[in-house]
């Protein structure tokens, strides 16, 4: 009898299969409600009618021809960001250095503009900062990815710590090239030259746009239809089972973590070199540490990834121009993204697992 | 030379929010969960005392008692929803612990950052900026006899309340985590759930205690940093990367608050470092490699620690883990 009375509630059950279709009509439905929660934040706290609201996030991401050009090229920003750390994680290695990887891509190529700039042409230059901020991006992965296979190291902390490194590498480079003195910032490298910067196609935003395709395609194929990506798999799967046939799990994981690196690294090459033709400690502006969510919530699917950063970045312009509109504090748009985070993240599980509630008759039987 | 009489209290007052910082998150890593959002935790315990504060002073009267409680209530309040929260999605939805984490940290740095700059605005009042001076100088009130020791009051009691607090709450920390039966069955839920779940401790409840706990005392950092270094001034952004660096600190300390206590004032000094290291005009760049340094030291721990992988000192083994009684 008194067992009887114990049994719980509430029963979780593992999902089998999920149709994708039901997974995103879960998200889906999870983001509206996220929406009105932030919406209701939003009156609560400037009393405004909440349909202005939703307005104001459209039209401030949205509204005009180059609000939306700089929102689509934020997007392919986080979304290269965002790929770059994918393959870390299918294999279960918690990648959040990406904000010191794109910094050290930012970096490197911010030295060639400077450094190189008088001496060699603009071509060369150009694919001497390709090169170097890959290599730099590169490197800035594999420093981890060394200690993990070498001694298992833990990543997560490891990456963190990296983070760091590159901020204050790239806080005494600002110091050292400051122009002009005194002035604690680099400002606009090459003005009057234009030396290393990256070509314009079209117009200004639509080389990253570009980039950001191309690199969302290569990156779906590389890991669904090429043996490294299977293997990327195999390890996240199971290490024991990578092993057993054959993988060699120390390469696997230096060689993703430098691709890892290496994407940060074209990332931070493009924020300087086509962007904002300079390099501050910001430039990565926390981007490293929301495409872990990104990448996450969309499943390490590069294709899903479209989506969710389109999300991330829309709510964030959004946000902004909430706050600028109603003279609040730019800060509002991290909390309303924290909100639509914590409900999307919370979601997961509804996709996961089942929630069975007690049959009503094994209640009147234990009565 | 550097003036030690001078440096050492500067170290202390920096090391201080990192203990906190590092305390709670050392509790809430021993129960298996990598919560990354206590730099977000830290922020909300901070501001949550500053609107409580700041609304106490608005109305008038300052009383000894209630200037100390309402802020200390008030930060504890504001982590403890950010620990429920982080622990509902993490313990009960099971989702993952980096991406919560980080999605804490991004709301806490905002919320904080938001309230810091709209609070005066939203209240209407009319202060030009949020200067809690009357209940901060009751946190920052030094013990007696500091002035009249010279280098030993200085050194050692020219500190606010908290600041012992946070050494006692370090000291009391350890000892539970290494001596007693709570502690013993935390340590058993950190290093593996499904063993702790077979011998009937309650893994749920277990993960709730331990980082709700954790990220309460952790928001004191926060509450410590502005109430008492910064004199009850808020401005945006100043607590800085502090909450990385306390989880850096776990690390270092190799998950032992009470080492922390003494590493958190060793990393408060390196934090400092770069004041007190004459560089000369034309080098102010070298300053910005000093500031480099705790990140480098925790970096060189990380991997010490790894490669000598002694059992005593490795992370707990489920860390980062959900857990999930039906999965194996």
């Amino acid at each position: 009898m008194n067992s009887k009375k114990k049994e719980p509630l509430l029963h979780i059950v593992k999902r089998g299969d999920v149709k994708w279709y039901v997974a995103w009509a879960i998200r889906l439905a999870a983001i509206v409600l996220a929406l009105i929660v932030s919406g209701i934040l939003t009156t609560a706290l400037t009393g405004l009618n909440p349909l202005d609201v939703y307005k104001t996030i459209v039209t401030g991401a949205f509204g005009t021809a180059r609000k939306s050009w700089i929102t689509v090229q934020d997007i392919s920003i986080l979304l290269i960001i965002s790929l770059a750390v994918t393959p870390a994680f299918r294999m279960r290695f918690w990648n959040v250095g990406g904000e010191g990887q794109v910094l050290a891509g930012a970096l490197a190529a911010a030295a060639c503009m400077i450094c190189l700039g008088e001496k060699l042409p603009n071509a060369a230059v150009i694919v001497c900062m390709v090169i170097s901020s890959i290599l730099a991006g590169g490197l800035w992965g594999f420093v981890p990815a060394f200690f993990k296979a070498k001694w298992n190291t833990n990543e997560t902390l490891c990456t963190l710590m990296m983070n760091y490194i590159a901020t204050q590498l790239v806080a005494y480079y600002t110091i050292l090239w400051e122009v002009p003195k005194g002035s604690g910032k680099i400002g606009i490298i090459n003005q009057n030259t234009n030396i290393g910067w990256l070509p314009e196609i079209g117009n200004k935003y639509l080389l990253c746009i570009i980039i950001a395709v191309v690199s969302t395609v290569l990156m779906y194929i590389y890991l669904n239809y090429s043996k490294h990506g299977y293997e990327i798999s195999v390890v996240g799967e199971s290490e024991h089972t990578a092993r057993y046939v054959g993988i060699k799990v120390e390469k696997v994981i230096v060689r993703t973590m430098i691709l890892s690196g290496a994407v940060c690294g074209l990332a931070g090459l493009l924020l300087v070199g086509s962007i904002n033709h300079t390099v501050t400690t910001t430039i990565a502006g926390g981007q490293g540490f929301t495409a872990v969510m990104v990448s996450w919530l969309a499943k390490f699917n590069p294709l899903g990834m479209i989506l969710t950063s389109l999300l991330i970045v829309f709510l964030g312009r959004g946000a902004g121009e909430i706050s600028t509109a109603f003279s609040l504090n730019h800060s509002f748009s991290d909390i309303l993204t924290g909100i639509i985070l914590f409900f999307v993240i919370g979601c997961e599980f509804f996709i996961t697992y089942k929630v069975n509630f007690r049959k009503k008759a094994t209640g009147k039987e234990a009565k | 030379m550097i003036d030690l009489v001078s440096f050492i209290p500067r170290a202390v007052v920096q090391g201080i929010p990192l203990l906190y910082g590092s305390t709670g998150e050392t509790l809430t890593e021993k129960a298996g969960n990598l919560n990354l959002g206590i730099p977000g935790v830290m922020y909300v315990g901070a501001i949550s005392g500053v609107i409580g504060s700041f609304f106490y002073e608005q109305s008038g009267e300052i009383n000894g008692f209630l200037a100390i409680a309402i802020p200390l209530l008030c930060s504890l309040a504001g982590s403890l929803i950010m620990g429920l929260i982080y622990c509902f999605l993490t313990v009960t939805l099971r989702a993952n612990q980096n991406v919560t984490g980080l999605a804490m940290t991004t709301f806490g740095i905002g919320f904080g950052n938001f309230f810091g700059g709209s609070l005066i605005k939203l209240a209407g009042s009319d202060v030009p900026s949020i200067a809690l001076s009357k209940t901060s100088a009751y946190f920052s009130h030094a013990l007696p006899f500091a002035d009249k020791l010279g280098w030993f009051g200085k050194i050692f009691l020219s500190y606010g309340f908290l600041a012992y607090a946070s050494i006692a709450i370090a000291l009391v920390t350890s000892r539970i985590i290494r001596h007693t039966r709570v502690g013993l069955h935390l340590r058993a839920v950190g290093e593996s759930p499904t063993t702790a779940d077979a011998a009937g401790i309650n893994v749920t409840r277990y993960k709730y205690f331990a980082t709700c706990i954790g990220c309460m005392i952790a928001g004191l950092g926060g509450l410590y940093y502005v109430m008492d270094y910064a004199c009850g001034v808020w401005s945006n952004d100043a607590f800085g990367d502090r909450g990385w660096l306390a989880i850096a600190l776990v690390i270092f300390t190799i998950w032992r608050p009470s080492i922390g206590i003494f590493a958190s004032i060793l990393f408060g000094g390196l934090y400092i470092l770069y004041l007190f290291i004459p560089t000369g005009m034309d080098h102010m760049e070298i300053k910005e490699l000093y500031k480099m340094i705790p990140y480098v030291v925790t970096l060189v721990v990380l991997v010490i620690t790894s490669i000598r992988s002694k059992r005593e000192n490795q992370p707990p083994a489920s860390l980062g883990l959900a857990y999930f009684r039906e999965e194996r």
